[in-house]
């Protein structure tokens, strides 16, 4: 139950810091990424205010060791680069320059209730399931 | 769309890099919004109702902020290219292993090589992506 409590405040906390820095608007994002038309720096801030706070943080979270509410965590390992990271990170990349939108976003933006933030959601949610479908095969 | 202001930024930025840190700190697992999302569209019982809590809380904050602060979010693509861009997010992203928020601020921050090479890739592909779509073929 406590559990279920930090994953909600983490969310909302996440979803808040979305709309604040105004991530939540493609326009900006996509300002931030056309480094040849007038440059929005935006997204830079929104990136160092955030490395800010999980730097330290997650220093902590090392110092600290086993989770507070788990008996394990469940933080990946480091691994090596490999041709899957790359690929799917060009892949995001295409996508991301299209229409400005990653799944942080995407969900924050569906109170607009536009029917445009809705399509990106249930594509992106189509292109996570189809993935996972394959990938389980 | 309001001129660039960066105190907003940072602060917004703050919250979400403490949303991440209390996700790990507590239970210890990475807020990656591709990771959460994919896992619940993979519907893994086991990770269910935290993976609910946390979309519910972070779709719930955004609710409740456009609300509040009305802040523009003008989604400018066209129809083909919000349903192409959409599908190729949820593919990379699972492909890849994370998104912004799991490579670029949890990730980064726990000094991840694979996190560092990801988010420079996407940051790269996407700047030459708004590049060929606003200056070689449309503008």
């Amino acid at each position: 139950m406590a559990r279920l409590l930090v994953s909600l405040i983490a969310g909302a906390l996440f979803g808040a810091g979305l709309i604040i820095s105004q991530m939540v608007n493609p326009a900006r994002v996509l300002g931030f990424l056309d480094a040849a038309g007038a440059w929005d720096p935006t997204l830079a801030f929104v990136m160092a205010g955030a490395l800010a706070v999980s730097i330290p943080g997650h220093w902590l979270v090392r110092r600290v060791g086993a989770p507070v509410l788990d008996s394990k965590s469940h933080l990946p390992p480091p691994g090596r680069l490999d041709r899957r990271l790359i690929a799917g990170a060009v892949l995001f990349g295409i996508g991301w320059g299209l229409v400005g939108l990653c799944p942080g976003p995407a969900l924050a933006a569906l109170g607009t209730g536009e029917a445009k933030a809705f399509g990106f959601l249930v594509a992106m949610a189509a292109g996570m399931w189809l993935f996972g479908r394959i990938a389980q095969r | 769309m309001q001129p660039f202001d960066p105190l907003p930024a940072l602060a917004g930025g703050a919250l979400i890099g403490l949303g991440a840190v209390l996700l790990a700190l507590f239970n210890g697992r990475v807020a990656g919004i591709s990771g959460i999302l994919g896992g619940l569209l993979d519907g893994e019982r086991a990770n269910l109702a935290w993976r609910a809590a946390f979309i519910g809380g972070l779709t719930g904050a955004g609710f409740l902020g456009l609300k509040l602060l009305s802040p523009a979010v003008d989604i400018a693509a066209g129809w083909p290219t919000l349903i192409v861009g959409g599908l190729l997010v949820g593919i990379g992203t699972r492909l890849g292993s994370g998104c912004t928020s799991g490579h670029g601020v949890c990730g980064m921050a726990r000094g991840s090589v694979r996190s560092v090479a990801a988010t420079a890739i996407y940051i790269s592909v996407a700047v030459a992506t708004v590049f060929v779509t606003r200056h070689l073929i449309g503008g």
